[in-house]
């Protein structure tokens, strides 16, 4: 792409939060005033060498980072195309991508001096990485879940209760990912004194999206520094399952100006985008308003959310974080899918090939993956953000082979 | 001159303060909703605050929110709320009615096609909780153009300074929201509120509705007592969801309450 014009992508978000016509902040009256504390808080301390150490110190002692960069080569060799490399995040403490995002704005509510966080999740992953570093910093944590999701993931229910947390199953709508996220926010609006709304993912009003952002780039930064020195060479495609879209943003975002890198964020596709039971928004949505930013959403005629469906607690979101928008329009990012079938045969796949189990989440991306390197010749790479571990979807994957454990 | 600018006028002559009931439209079925606003009137109201059903109402409490589910449950839409304002109209045009609710059914159904079919439904004012002055640029102007008021919110986290510029933009009356919580919270504090409203008159000269956590006569009186408006909300839609299925008693419980806080308010 020799583009005369290129696009800028370091001036986004702008100053009110826009990634073009999307992001924003879109919320009550009562939440602006904290809104702008903490964006005036984050820019002062993203500049700030101390907050940043001790952000990487942490980073570094107690997730275990840097996560390596792993060249898959059975799986390569067994799909026959490109080589397939995974950046292992599911490496991580805690298991999963999310705790990067945790840690820093754990940090964030301890400079603001606030004594109770409270968290939405919808797999689980972000609420056991919520409680985690709350029990760490030995603040207040209060989960919100589904009731659906309490069902689906009841072990990292148990996790987070061990952890000290209390989860809250939220009964109202549809009880997923988007009930819990609305009822975080009803908390926060009634606490807003003592509590800092850790969000999980890319999405809500404006700073989140910018700084769940900034945390998770540590994956991308991490990543092409490594295919560097041990491929010798910026991989030729990067691919990230999209839910919120934090571990994709994470990945991508560090290689955006990389023009030569191909990047594909996979939706979850559930039984098939032509059947409508998915949570695809970027593929089938239209852009609206929820929970405080402008995105691609799914929506029906009127503008009510609609339910959604996917395998994959965590990737079962009507909207999707406001900068994966702006990359689908501007053509910098392709939005893909895997369907629900094709996300558990890559989960058994990988287990059986490689010895990974994968997320069902992180699964999807490992599932276009395999897609994608069979179009591909042996000497391409592609980097696969291999967002979490398998654990947590025991239960749901022999469930679905009719066993109980 | 608006209906809403009409009616503070006219209450303010009279010395007297506004009572604004909040119901959501098409709960618990479409049919509910337009002789409840006619007894609303008759009870003693000023201005009918109007809830579009939204399927993710993040600042209400659980009261409102399955006031909300159960009107989706009839699949109301915005363009049947207009309609149900237009039916009301051919029988009253003097009673201010503002439309309550979150942004996305009118982002889908387009600012322009919206503002134009509401002004011309008789709607008066629109009240878009998850819409700040900031992010209003484009639909503020728009709102106005079609005479429709836009009315915003004000809270007890809201700078003066902030209130001020909020204050530029708001016509018709502002809302402040008398406590850090969601619809339906507990109590409200009169002496904080009293204080806070001092501070809002320093920096506009609109009207000043409060509402969140008035609950019956004595809390409606006391909030007259500083305010040019009264919201009362969760405790009329609680008789609704009290009597489903028993629309006459619904209506009973509601105008009840209105009345009582109708008297306590002009005692």
């Amino acid at each position: 792409m020799a583009d005369s014009n290129p696009i800028d992508y370091a001036s986004v978000p702008d100053q009110r939060g826009h990634f073009g016509p999307y992001g924003g902040r879109f919320v009550s009256e009562t939440l602006m005033d904290a809104l702008e504390e903490l964006e005036t808080l984050y820019e002062k301390l993203s500049r700030d060498p101390e907050f940043q150490a001790e952000f990487d110190r942490d980073l570094a002692h107690y997730v275990g980072r840097p996560s390596p960069l792993y060249f898959a080569e059975r799986l390569s060799a067994k799909v026959g195309g490109a080589q397939i490399w995974l950046k292992r995040e599911d490496l991580n403490h805690t298991g999963a991508h999310k705790v990067n995002n945790t840690i820093g704005q754990a940090l964030l509510a301890k400079h603001m001096g606030k004594p109770r966080v409270i968290a939405e999740t919808g797999a689980g992953q972000h609420g056991v990485a919520t409680a985690t570093v709350a029990a760490r910093l030995g603040l207040k944590c209060q989960v919100y879940m589904g009731a659906e999701d309490v069902k689906r993931q009841a072990l990292n229910v148990y996790r987070m209760k061990l952890l000290g947390a209390e989860v809250i199953p939220v009964t109202s709508g549809s009880k997923t990912l988007k009930d819990a996220m609305n009822e975080a926010m009803r908390d926060w609006v009634t606490n807003i004194d003592d509590t800092f709304y850790i969000i999980g993912t890319v999405a809500g009003p404006h700073p989140y999206p910018k700084l769940v952002r900034d945390f998770q780039c540590v994956i991308g930064r991490e990543a092409r520094e490594q295919s560097l020195a041990q491929a010798g060479r910026l991989p030729d495609a990067l691919v990230a399952c999209v839910g919120g879209g934090s571990n994709a943003i994470g990945l991508f975002h560090p290689f955006l100006e990389d023009q030569d890198v191909a990047m594909y964020g996979v939706e979850a596709g559930g039984d098939g985008l032509e059947t409508g039971r998915h949570a695809a928004p970027l593929a089938s949505g239209r852009p609206g308003v929820l929970h405080g930013n402008r995105t691609y959403l799914m929506e029906d005629e009127n503008g009510q959310i609609i339910e959604t469906h996917s395998v994959s607690a965590g990737l079962d979101y009507p909207g999707v974080g406001p900068e994966h928008s702006w990359l689908k329009d501007v053509g910098r990012v392709n939005y893909v899918d895997a369907t629900d079938t094709e996300a558990l045969a890559a989960f058994r796949e990988l287990t059986l090939v490689e010895g990974i189990m994968p997320a069902l989440e992180s699964s999807h991306a490992v599932a276009y993956a395999m897609k994608l390197a069979a179009t591909m010749r042996p000497d391409q790479i592609i980097v696969v953000n291999l967002s979490g571990r398998g654990d947590k979807d025991i239960h749901t994957v022999a469930g679905i082979d009719g066993i109980s454990v | 001159m608006s209906r809403i600018q009409q009616c503070f006028d006219a209450l303010r002559a009279s010395g007297r303060k506004a009572l604004i009931p909040y119901v959501t439209a098409g709960d618990p079925n479409p049919e509910m909703t337009l002789p409840l606003m006619h007894e609303l009137v008759e009870a003693g109201v000023d201005v009918i605050e109007l809830g579009i059903p939204f399927s993710d109402p993040m600042a209400d409490g659980p009261v409102i929110q399955l006031a909300m589910e159960r009107a989706l449950a009839h699949n109301v839409s915005l363009r049947q709320v207009m309609e149900m304002v237009r039916e009301f109209r051919t029988t009253n045009q003097t009673t201010p009615v503002v439309l309550m609710g979150y942004l996305n059914p009118m982002e889908r159904m387009g600012y322009e096609t919206f503002a134009r079919e509401a002004a011309a439904a008789g709607i008066d004012g629109v009240l878009t909780v998850d819409l700040p002055p900031e992010e209003a640029e484009e639909v503020a102007p728009l709102f106005r153009e079609h005479g429709l008021d836009c009315i915003f919110l004000l809270a007890p986290t809201t700078t003066l300074a902030r209130a001020r510029k909020i204050c530029e933009h708001a016509s018709g009356y502002v809302y402040y929201v008398s406590l850090k919580g969601v619809t339906g919270s507990a109590a409200l504090n009169v002496t904080e509120v009293a204080d806070k409203l001092a501070q809002l008159r320093t920096v506009t000269d609109l009207p000043i509705g409060v509402g969140f956590g008035i609950r019956d006569g004595a809390s409606a009186a006391a909030v007259a007592g500083v305010a040019d408006g009264v919201v009362v909300g969760s405790v009329l839609v609680n008789q609704i969801a009290a009597h489903v299925g028993e629309p006459e008693q619904a209506r009973a419980g509601i105008t009840a309450v209105i009345r009582e806080m109708r008297a306590a308010m002009d005692r």
